[in-house]
Protein backbone atom coordinates (compact mmCIF):
# COMPACT_ATOMS: atom_id res chain seq x y z
CA UNK A 1 0.00 0.00 0.00
CA UNK A 2 2.59 2.71 1.04
CA UNK A 3 4.87 1.43 -1.58
CA UNK A 4 2.12 2.11 -4.28
CA UNK A 5 1.45 5.59 -2.66
CA UNK A 6 5.75 6.12 -2.43
CA UNK A 7 4.85 5.02 -6.62
CA UNK A 8 2.18 7.08 -7.62
CA UNK A 9 3.96 10.21 -5.93
CA UNK A 10 7.13 9.56 -8.14
CA UNK A 11 4.79 9.40 -11.22
CA UNK A 12 3.70 12.60 -10.65
CA UNK A 13 6.83 13.86 -10.23
CA UNK A 14 7.89 12.64 -12.85
CA UNK A 15 4.87 13.57 -15.24
CA UNK A 16 6.30 17.31 -14.13
CA UNK A 17 2.73 18.05 -12.32
CA UNK A 18 3.47 19.24 -9.40
CA UNK A 19 0.07 19.08 -7.18
CA UNK A 20 -0.26 21.98 -5.44
CA UNK A 21 -1.97 20.50 -2.67
CA UNK A 22 -0.06 17.90 -2.03
CA UNK A 23 3.27 20.12 -1.99
CA UNK A 24 1.69 22.62 0.04
CA UNK A 25 1.24 19.97 2.59
CA UNK A 26 4.37 18.59 2.59
CA UNK A 27 5.95 22.25 3.01
CA UNK A 28 3.49 21.99 6.25
CA UNK A 29 4.38 19.72 7.48
CA UNK A 30 7.79 20.00 6.89
CA UNK A 31 8.24 16.50 5.46
CA UNK A 32 10.75 18.09 2.87
CA UNK A 33 11.66 14.51 2.06
CA UNK A 34 11.82 13.34 -1.84
CA UNK A 35 9.60 11.01 -1.38
CA UNK A 36 6.58 11.06 1.18
CA UNK A 37 4.07 8.79 2.02
CA UNK A 38 2.44 11.31 4.31
CA UNK A 39 -1.15 12.73 3.22
CA UNK A 40 -3.44 14.87 5.66
CA UNK A 41 -7.26 15.52 4.59
CA UNK A 42 -8.36 19.08 5.48
CA UNK A 43 -12.22 17.50 5.78
CA UNK A 44 -12.47 14.44 8.11
CA UNK A 45 -15.23 12.17 8.73
CA UNK A 46 -15.87 10.37 11.97
CA UNK A 47 -17.48 7.01 12.40
CA UNK A 48 -20.26 6.58 14.63
CA UNK A 49 -22.01 3.56 15.80
CA UNK A 50 -25.72 2.99 14.58
CA UNK A 51 -27.15 3.34 17.81
CA UNK A 52 -25.61 6.89 17.97
CA UNK A 53 -26.47 7.88 14.20
CA UNK A 54 -30.12 7.23 15.31
CA UNK A 55 -30.10 8.99 18.79
CA UNK A 56 -28.26 12.01 16.56
CA UNK A 57 -30.72 11.89 14.09
CA UNK A 58 -33.78 11.73 16.87
CA UNK A 59 -32.33 14.78 18.12
CA UNK A 60 -32.14 16.49 14.90
CA UNK A 61 -35.75 15.75 14.43
CA UNK A 62 -36.69 17.83 17.08
CA UNK A 63 -35.63 20.99 15.27
CA UNK A 64 -37.09 19.66 11.89
CA UNK A 65 -40.01 21.09 10.92
CA UNK A 66 -42.38 18.72 8.78
CA UNK A 67 -42.57 19.60 5.14
CA UNK A 68 -46.38 20.97 3.99
CA UNK A 69 -48.36 18.55 3.03
CA UNK A 70 -52.65 18.23 2.51
CA UNK A 71 -52.44 21.99 2.47
CA UNK A 72 -50.12 22.19 -0.55
CA UNK A 73 -50.81 19.04 -2.44
CA UNK A 74 -52.66 19.16 -5.51
CA UNK A 75 -56.52 19.93 -3.96
CA UNK A 76 -57.84 17.77 -7.19
CA UNK A 77 -56.47 14.80 -5.92
CA UNK A 78 -56.81 15.63 -2.00
CA UNK A 79 -60.07 17.53 -1.47
CA UNK A 80 -61.57 14.96 -4.41
CA UNK A 81 -60.10 11.78 -3.85
CA UNK A 82 -62.32 9.15 -4.23
CA UNK A 83 -61.05 7.03 -1.56
CA UNK A 84 -61.20 9.82 1.10
CA UNK A 85 -65.13 10.15 -0.08
CA UNK A 86 -65.97 6.43 0.13
CA UNK A 87 -64.55 6.33 3.27
CA UNK A 88 -66.53 9.73 4.27
CA UNK A 89 -70.11 8.33 2.08
CA UNK A 90 -69.61 5.03 3.83
CA UNK A 91 -69.19 6.49 7.43
CA UNK A 92 -71.91 9.14 6.88
CA UNK A 93 -74.73 6.18 5.76
CA UNK A 94 -73.85 3.89 8.65
CA UNK A 95 -73.59 6.16 11.18
CA UNK A 96 -76.91 8.03 10.20
CA UNK A 97 -78.15 4.25 10.43
CA UNK A 98 -76.69 3.56 13.64
CA UNK A 99 -78.67 6.83 14.84
CA UNK A 100 -81.89 6.45 13.95
CA UNK A 101 -81.81 2.68 14.68
CA UNK A 102 -80.41 3.58 18.42
CA UNK A 103 -82.99 6.30 18.33
CA UNK A 104 -86.10 4.18 17.31
CA UNK A 105 -85.16 1.57 20.32
CA UNK A 106 -85.03 4.46 22.54
CA UNK A 107 -88.26 6.05 20.89
CA UNK A 108 -90.70 4.24 22.83
CA UNK A 109 -89.07 4.82 26.51
CA UNK A 110 -88.28 8.57 25.85
CA UNK A 111 -91.70 8.89 24.71
CA UNK A 112 -90.68 10.23 20.85
CA UNK A 113 -92.80 9.29 18.39
CA UNK A 114 -90.80 7.73 15.36
CA UNK A 115 -92.66 4.87 14.03
CA UNK A 116 -93.36 5.02 10.50
CA UNK A 117 -97.10 6.63 10.17
CA UNK A 118 -96.22 9.47 12.11
CA UNK A 119 -92.41 10.16 9.92
CA UNK A 120 -94.17 9.65 6.71
CA UNK A 121 -96.98 12.52 7.94
CA UNK A 122 -94.38 14.89 8.85
CA UNK A 123 -92.26 14.39 5.90
CA UNK A 124 -95.22 14.59 3.96
CA UNK A 125 -96.38 17.83 5.33
CA UNK A 126 -92.81 19.38 3.83
CA UNK A 127 -92.60 21.62 0.73
CA UNK A 128 -91.37 19.51 -2.36
CA UNK A 129 -87.87 21.89 -2.20
CA UNK A 130 -87.09 20.47 1.48
CA UNK A 131 -88.69 17.23 0.60
CA UNK A 132 -86.54 17.24 -2.40
CA UNK A 133 -83.10 18.30 -0.59
CA UNK A 134 -83.32 15.82 3.03
CA UNK A 135 -84.20 12.70 0.68
CA UNK A 136 -80.76 14.31 -1.38
CA UNK A 137 -78.66 14.10 1.69
CA UNK A 138 -79.22 10.82 1.91
CA UNK A 139 -79.34 9.62 -1.65
CA UNK A 140 -76.14 11.68 -2.65
CA UNK A 141 -73.83 9.82 -0.11
CA UNK A 142 -75.72 6.41 -1.02
CA UNK A 143 -75.17 6.68 -4.65
CA UNK A 144 -71.66 7.75 -4.94
CA UNK A 145 -70.59 5.17 -1.93
CA UNK A 146 -72.09 2.50 -4.75
CA UNK A 147 -70.85 3.70 -7.48
CA UNK A 148 -67.08 4.35 -6.76
CA UNK A 149 -67.96 0.97 -4.24
CA UNK A 150 -68.22 -0.84 -8.14
CA UNK A 151 -64.43 1.23 -8.97
CA UNK A 152 -62.64 -0.21 -5.90
CA UNK A 153 -63.63 -3.43 -6.81
CA UNK A 154 -62.23 -3.21 -10.40
CA UNK A 155 -59.22 -1.78 -8.63
CA UNK A 156 -58.81 -5.01 -6.78
CA UNK A 157 -59.05 -7.28 -9.61
CA UNK A 158 -55.93 -5.01 -11.56
CA UNK A 159 -58.24 -2.93 -13.51
CA UNK A 160 -58.81 0.61 -14.17
CA UNK A 161 -55.01 1.73 -13.23
CA UNK A 162 -54.18 3.55 -16.48
CA UNK A 163 -53.09 6.88 -15.33
CA UNK A 164 -55.97 8.62 -17.60
CA UNK A 165 -58.38 6.15 -16.31
CA UNK A 166 -58.27 6.88 -12.84
CA UNK A 167 -58.29 10.47 -13.25
CA UNK A 168 -61.09 10.35 -16.07
CA UNK A 169 -62.92 8.11 -13.88
CA UNK A 170 -62.50 9.74 -10.68
CA UNK A 171 -64.59 13.36 -12.57
CA UNK A 172 -67.24 10.47 -14.27
CA UNK A 173 -68.01 9.17 -10.62
CA UNK A 174 -68.99 12.39 -9.58
CA UNK A 175 -71.06 13.36 -12.22
CA UNK A 176 -72.93 9.87 -11.96
CA UNK A 177 -73.17 10.50 -8.23
CA UNK A 178 -75.03 13.70 -8.21
CA UNK A 179 -76.76 12.88 -11.24
CA UNK A 180 -77.90 9.82 -9.62
CA UNK A 181 -78.82 11.25 -6.38
CA UNK A 182 -80.58 13.73 -7.75
CA UNK A 183 -82.89 11.04 -9.47
CA UNK A 184 -83.62 9.11 -6.58
CA UNK A 185 -84.37 12.66 -4.46
CA UNK A 186 -87.31 14.30 -6.89
CA UNK A 187 -88.21 11.16 -9.16
CA UNK A 188 -88.31 7.82 -6.52
CA UNK B 1 -46.75 -7.50 -16.39
CA UNK B 2 -46.25 -5.69 -19.58
CA UNK B 3 -49.49 -3.49 -18.46
CA UNK B 4 -47.23 -1.79 -15.24
CA UNK B 5 -45.93 0.16 -17.89
CA UNK B 6 -47.31 0.78 -21.48
CA UNK B 7 -44.84 3.86 -21.93
CA UNK B 8 -45.55 5.82 -25.32
CA UNK B 9 -49.20 5.77 -24.06
CA UNK B 10 -48.24 6.60 -20.83
CA UNK B 11 -45.36 9.37 -21.88
CA UNK B 12 -48.65 10.89 -23.91
CA UNK B 13 -50.70 10.60 -21.43
CA UNK B 14 -49.09 12.25 -19.35
CA UNK B 15 -47.75 14.90 -21.50
CA UNK B 16 -51.90 15.83 -22.07
CA UNK B 17 -53.08 15.69 -18.35
CA UNK B 18 -49.84 17.59 -16.60
CA UNK B 19 -49.95 20.75 -17.35
CA UNK B 20 -46.12 21.29 -16.13
CA UNK B 21 -45.84 18.81 -19.15
CA UNK B 22 -47.87 20.53 -21.40
CA UNK B 23 -46.04 23.38 -21.84
CA UNK B 24 -43.42 20.79 -23.96
CA UNK B 25 -45.70 22.02 -26.99
CA UNK B 26 -45.14 26.06 -26.39
CA UNK B 27 -41.41 26.09 -25.07
CA UNK B 28 -39.07 27.86 -27.14
CA UNK B 29 -37.55 26.13 -29.89
CA UNK B 30 -33.57 27.41 -28.91
CA UNK B 31 -31.33 24.90 -26.93
CA UNK B 32 -29.37 25.93 -24.52
CA UNK B 33 -26.96 24.62 -22.03
CA UNK B 34 -28.13 23.84 -18.45
CA UNK B 35 -29.18 26.48 -16.53
CA UNK B 36 -27.34 28.83 -18.43
CA UNK B 37 -26.63 31.95 -19.74
CA UNK B 38 -26.85 32.45 -23.22
CA UNK B 39 -23.38 33.51 -25.00
CA UNK B 40 -22.81 36.57 -26.13
CA UNK B 41 -23.88 36.65 -29.74
CA UNK B 42 -26.78 34.97 -28.93
CA UNK B 43 -27.27 36.91 -26.00
CA UNK B 44 -27.53 40.27 -27.72
CA UNK B 45 -29.82 38.79 -30.55
CA UNK B 46 -32.39 38.07 -27.79
CA UNK B 47 -32.19 41.00 -25.77
CA UNK B 48 -32.81 43.11 -28.74
CA UNK B 49 -35.42 41.12 -30.21
CA UNK B 50 -37.12 39.95 -27.33
CA UNK B 51 -39.42 40.83 -23.97
CA UNK B 52 -37.87 39.78 -20.90
CA UNK B 53 -40.07 36.59 -19.88
CA UNK B 54 -40.04 36.94 -16.02
CA UNK B 55 -41.38 34.02 -13.71
CA UNK B 56 -41.47 34.41 -10.18
CA UNK B 57 -40.77 30.95 -8.40
CA UNK B 58 -41.42 30.78 -4.65
CA UNK B 59 -39.70 28.68 -2.92
CA UNK B 60 -39.54 26.66 0.51
CA UNK B 61 -36.84 28.24 3.23
CA UNK B 62 -36.10 26.50 6.33
CA UNK B 63 -32.47 26.65 7.82
CA UNK B 64 -31.62 24.62 10.67
CA UNK B 65 -28.62 27.23 11.93
CA UNK B 66 -31.89 29.35 12.97
CA UNK B 67 -34.25 26.23 13.86
CA UNK B 68 -36.80 28.81 15.54
CA UNK B 69 -37.27 30.64 12.64
CA UNK B 70 -40.45 29.27 10.76
CA UNK B 71 -40.45 28.05 7.54
CA UNK B 72 -40.93 30.80 4.88
CA UNK B 73 -41.54 31.26 1.12
CA UNK B 74 -39.17 33.35 -0.70
CA UNK B 75 -39.61 34.27 -4.48
CA UNK B 76 -37.08 34.64 -7.31
CA UNK B 77 -37.54 36.21 -10.31
CA UNK B 78 -36.11 34.88 -13.83
CA UNK B 79 -36.00 35.56 -17.29
CA UNK B 80 -36.80 32.88 -18.61
CA UNK B 81 -35.25 33.51 -22.21
CA UNK B 82 -31.50 33.29 -20.46
CA UNK B 83 -32.69 30.28 -18.16
CA UNK B 84 -32.79 26.48 -19.26
CA UNK B 85 -36.57 24.81 -19.96
CA UNK B 86 -36.25 22.36 -16.61
CA UNK B 87 -37.50 23.84 -13.01
CA UNK B 88 -34.02 22.15 -12.39
CA UNK B 89 -32.36 24.62 -14.73
CA UNK B 90 -34.14 27.71 -12.74
CA UNK B 91 -33.32 26.52 -9.69
CA UNK B 92 -29.22 25.74 -10.77
CA UNK B 93 -29.51 29.45 -11.97
CA UNK B 94 -31.05 30.61 -8.71
CA UNK B 95 -28.44 28.88 -6.71
CA UNK B 96 -25.30 30.49 -8.50
CA UNK B 97 -27.02 33.91 -9.68
CA UNK B 98 -29.31 35.22 -7.12
CA UNK B 99 -28.64 33.46 -3.63
CA UNK B 100 -26.15 31.09 -3.21
CA UNK B 101 -27.66 29.70 0.21
CA UNK B 102 -30.49 27.87 -1.55
CA UNK B 103 -30.10 24.03 -0.58
CA UNK B 104 -31.74 21.15 -3.15
CA UNK B 105 -30.29 17.96 -4.05
CA UNK B 106 -29.44 17.42 -7.35
CA UNK B 107 -26.98 15.26 -9.98
CA UNK B 108 -27.71 13.47 -12.99
CA UNK B 109 -30.31 16.35 -14.40
CA UNK B 110 -31.63 13.92 -16.60
CA UNK B 111 -34.05 11.72 -14.41
CA UNK B 112 -32.50 8.45 -13.13
CA UNK B 113 -30.62 9.43 -10.20
CA UNK B 114 -34.03 11.04 -8.02
CA UNK B 115 -31.81 13.25 -6.29
CA UNK B 116 -33.98 16.23 -7.18
CA UNK B 117 -37.23 15.03 -6.20
CA UNK B 118 -39.45 18.15 -4.77
CA UNK B 119 -43.44 19.39 -4.92
CA UNK B 120 -43.81 21.63 -7.70
CA UNK B 121 -46.90 23.45 -8.01
CA UNK B 122 -48.86 20.38 -6.06
CA UNK B 123 -47.62 17.59 -7.39
CA UNK B 124 -44.00 15.65 -6.57
CA UNK B 125 -41.85 15.30 -9.47
CA UNK B 126 -38.54 15.52 -10.44
CA UNK B 127 -37.06 18.97 -10.92
CA UNK B 128 -35.32 17.90 -14.07
CA UNK B 129 -37.98 15.89 -15.81
CA UNK B 130 -40.62 19.21 -15.28
CA UNK B 131 -40.53 21.76 -17.98
CA UNK B 132 -41.57 25.18 -16.52
CA UNK B 133 -44.62 26.33 -17.63
CA UNK B 134 -44.67 28.95 -20.27
CA UNK B 135 -48.30 29.24 -20.78
CA UNK B 136 -49.27 30.52 -17.78
CA UNK B 137 -48.17 33.80 -15.68
CA UNK B 138 -48.67 32.19 -12.33
CA UNK B 139 -46.28 31.89 -9.67
CA UNK B 140 -44.36 28.39 -9.64
CA UNK B 141 -44.71 27.01 -6.07
CA UNK B 142 -41.15 24.54 -4.62
CA UNK B 143 -41.99 22.82 -1.94
CA UNK B 144 -39.39 19.83 -0.78
CA UNK B 145 -41.68 16.79 -1.01
CA UNK B 146 -44.55 16.57 1.37
CA UNK B 147 -44.64 15.02 5.39
CA UNK B 148 -40.95 14.20 5.37
CA UNK B 149 -38.44 15.56 7.65
CA UNK B 150 -36.59 18.79 6.31
CA UNK B 151 -33.20 18.94 6.51
CA UNK B 152 -32.57 22.47 4.86
CA UNK B 153 -35.04 24.20 2.29
CA UNK B 154 -35.66 21.53 -0.50
CA UNK B 155 -33.63 18.61 1.08
CA UNK B 156 -35.87 16.20 2.81
CA UNK B 157 -34.98 13.76 5.76
CA UNK B 158 -35.37 10.10 3.63
CA UNK B 159 -33.57 8.29 6.64
CA UNK B 160 -37.03 6.19 7.46
CA UNK B 161 -37.98 5.62 3.72
CA UNK B 162 -34.00 4.17 2.70
CA UNK B 163 -34.69 1.63 5.65
CA UNK B 164 -37.94 0.51 4.82
CA UNK B 165 -36.22 -0.35 1.42
CA UNK B 166 -33.70 -1.97 3.19
CA UNK B 167 -36.34 -4.42 5.36
CA UNK B 168 -37.89 -6.20 2.28
CA UNK B 169 -34.60 -7.53 1.55
CA UNK B 170 -33.86 -5.74 -1.92
CA UNK B 171 -31.55 -8.38 -3.48
CA UNK B 172 -31.90 -11.97 -5.03
CA UNK B 173 -32.57 -14.57 -2.63
CA UNK B 174 -31.92 -18.07 -3.23
CA UNK B 175 -30.41 -21.31 -2.45
CA UNK B 176 -30.45 -23.48 -5.15
CA UNK B 177 -27.50 -23.28 -7.83
CA UNK B 178 -28.24 -22.78 -11.32
CA UNK B 179 -28.19 -25.62 -13.56
CA UNK B 180 -25.66 -25.00 -15.98
CA UNK B 181 -23.58 -23.27 -12.82
CA UNK B 182 -23.07 -20.45 -14.46
CA UNK B 183 -26.35 -18.09 -14.59
CA UNK B 184 -29.65 -18.12 -13.39
CA UNK B 185 -31.94 -17.95 -16.07
CA UNK B 186 -35.20 -17.10 -17.12
CA UNK B 187 -37.64 -16.83 -19.84
CA UNK B 188 -38.38 -13.70 -21.89
CA UNK B 189 -41.80 -13.99 -20.47
CA UNK B 190 -40.45 -13.79 -17.14
CA UNK B 191 -38.10 -11.42 -17.89
CA UNK B 192 -41.20 -9.55 -19.05
CA UNK B 193 -42.79 -9.21 -15.11
CA UNK B 194 -40.22 -6.96 -14.48
CA UNK B 195 -40.37 -3.78 -17.03
CA UNK B 196 -42.43 -1.12 -15.30
CA UNK B 197 -40.57 -2.60 -11.90
CA UNK B 198 -36.97 -2.37 -12.26
CA UNK B 199 -36.85 1.17 -13.57
CA UNK B 200 -38.02 2.35 -10.24
CA UNK B 201 -35.28 4.88 -9.31
CA UNK B 202 -36.61 5.62 -5.14
CA UNK B 203 -36.94 9.13 -6.03
CA UNK B 204 -39.70 8.76 -3.79
CA UNK B 205 -42.20 11.09 -5.03
CA UNK B 206 -44.74 8.32 -4.45
CA UNK B 207 -44.58 7.17 -1.53
CA UNK B 208 -44.88 11.00 -0.40
CA UNK B 209 -47.51 12.00 -2.47
CA UNK B 210 -49.94 9.03 -0.54
CA UNK B 211 -52.06 10.39 2.24
CA UNK B 212 -52.09 6.87 4.01
CA UNK B 213 -48.08 7.15 3.91
CA UNK B 214 -48.04 10.63 5.53
CA UNK B 215 -50.17 9.57 8.04
CA UNK B 216 -48.68 5.82 8.85
CA UNK B 217 -45.04 6.37 7.40
CA UNK B 218 -43.54 4.60 10.90
CA UNK B 219 -44.91 1.16 9.52
CA UNK B 220 -47.00 0.97 6.15
CA UNK B 221 -44.14 0.53 3.67
CA UNK B 222 -45.75 3.18 0.97
CA UNK B 223 -46.08 2.87 -2.75
CA UNK B 224 -42.12 3.20 -3.80
CA UNK B 225 -41.15 0.24 -1.53
CA UNK B 226 -44.19 -1.74 -2.52
CA UNK B 227 -43.21 -1.47 -6.20
CA UNK B 228 -40.00 -2.65 -4.73
CA UNK B 229 -41.10 -5.40 -2.65
CA UNK B 230 -43.17 -6.58 -5.86
CA UNK B 231 -40.65 -6.39 -7.90
CA UNK B 232 -38.95 -9.09 -6.20
CA UNK B 233 -42.22 -11.08 -5.43
CA UNK B 234 -42.76 -11.44 -9.31
CA UNK B 235 -39.15 -12.45 -9.87
CA UNK B 236 -39.21 -15.82 -11.28
CA UNK B 237 -35.63 -16.08 -10.15
CA UNK B 238 -36.23 -15.58 -6.57
CA UNK B 239 -36.73 -18.22 -3.76
CA UNK B 240 -37.94 -16.90 -0.92
CA UNK B 241 -41.66 -15.49 -2.15
CA UNK B 242 -43.26 -17.09 0.35
CA UNK B 243 -41.30 -15.84 3.32
CA UNK B 244 -41.70 -11.80 1.48
CA UNK B 245 -45.33 -12.43 1.30
CA UNK B 246 -45.61 -13.75 4.75
CA UNK B 247 -43.55 -10.09 5.58
CA UNK B 248 -46.20 -8.06 4.43
CA UNK B 249 -49.08 -10.33 5.99
CA UNK B 250 -50.43 -7.75 8.29
CA UNK B 251 -52.52 -4.95 8.77
CA UNK B 252 -49.92 -2.04 8.18
CA UNK B 253 -47.30 -3.16 5.54
CA UNK B 254 -49.30 -3.12 3.24
CA UNK B 255 -53.18 -3.22 3.77
CA UNK B 256 -52.81 0.51 4.62
CA UNK B 257 -53.13 0.98 1.07
CA UNK B 258 -56.48 2.28 -0.11
CA UNK B 259 -55.80 2.70 -3.44
CA UNK B 260 -55.90 6.30 -3.24
CA UNK B 261 -53.45 6.26 -6.03
CA UNK B 262 -52.08 9.48 -6.07
CA UNK B 263 -48.86 7.26 -6.09
CA UNK B 264 -49.28 6.48 -9.74
CA UNK B 265 -50.53 9.72 -10.82
CA UNK B 266 -47.28 11.57 -9.85
CA UNK B 267 -44.52 8.71 -10.96
CA UNK B 268 -41.72 10.89 -12.53
CA UNK B 269 -40.99 8.06 -14.43
CA UNK B 270 -44.45 6.75 -15.79
CA UNK B 271 -44.44 3.91 -13.26
CA UNK B 272 -47.61 2.16 -11.39
CA UNK B 273 -47.03 1.69 -8.05
CA UNK B 274 -50.95 1.15 -7.42
CA UNK B 275 -50.59 -1.63 -10.16
CA UNK B 276 -48.00 -3.16 -8.27
CA UNK B 277 -49.59 -3.06 -5.29
CA UNK B 278 -53.00 -4.09 -6.53
CA UNK B 279 -50.82 -7.42 -7.96
CA UNK B 280 -49.55 -7.85 -4.43
CA UNK B 281 -52.83 -7.51 -2.92
CA UNK B 282 -54.67 -10.03 -5.28
CA UNK B 283 -51.47 -12.49 -5.10
CA UNK B 284 -52.18 -12.62 -1.15
CA UNK B 285 -55.92 -13.25 -1.70
CA UNK B 286 -55.74 -16.18 -3.90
Amino acid sequence: MIAQRAGTTALRRVAGKPNSFFTANVAKLGLAQPLSTTQTRPVATQKITAADAQALLAKQRLNRPVSPHLAIYDKQQTWFGGSAWQRITGSALSGGLYVFATAYLVAPLAGWHLESASLAAAFGALPLAAKGALKFLAAWPFAYHAVNGVRHLAFDLGYGFKRQTIVKTGWYIWGVSVVGGLYLAFFL
Amino acid sequence: MAALRSSASVLLGAAASRPALRAAAAAPAAVRGMAQLADGAQHSTTASGEQPKLKTFQVYRWNPDTPTEKPRMQSYTLDLNKTGPMVLDALIRIKNELDPTLTFRRSCREGICGSCAMNINGTNTLACLCRIPTESSADIKIYPLPHTYVVKDLVPDLTHFYKQYKSIKPYLQRDTPSPDGKEYRQSKADRKKLDGLYECILCACCSTSCPSYWWNSEEYLGPAILLQSYRWLADSRDEKTAERRDALNNSMSLYRCHTILNCTRTCPKGLNPGLAIAQIKKEMAF
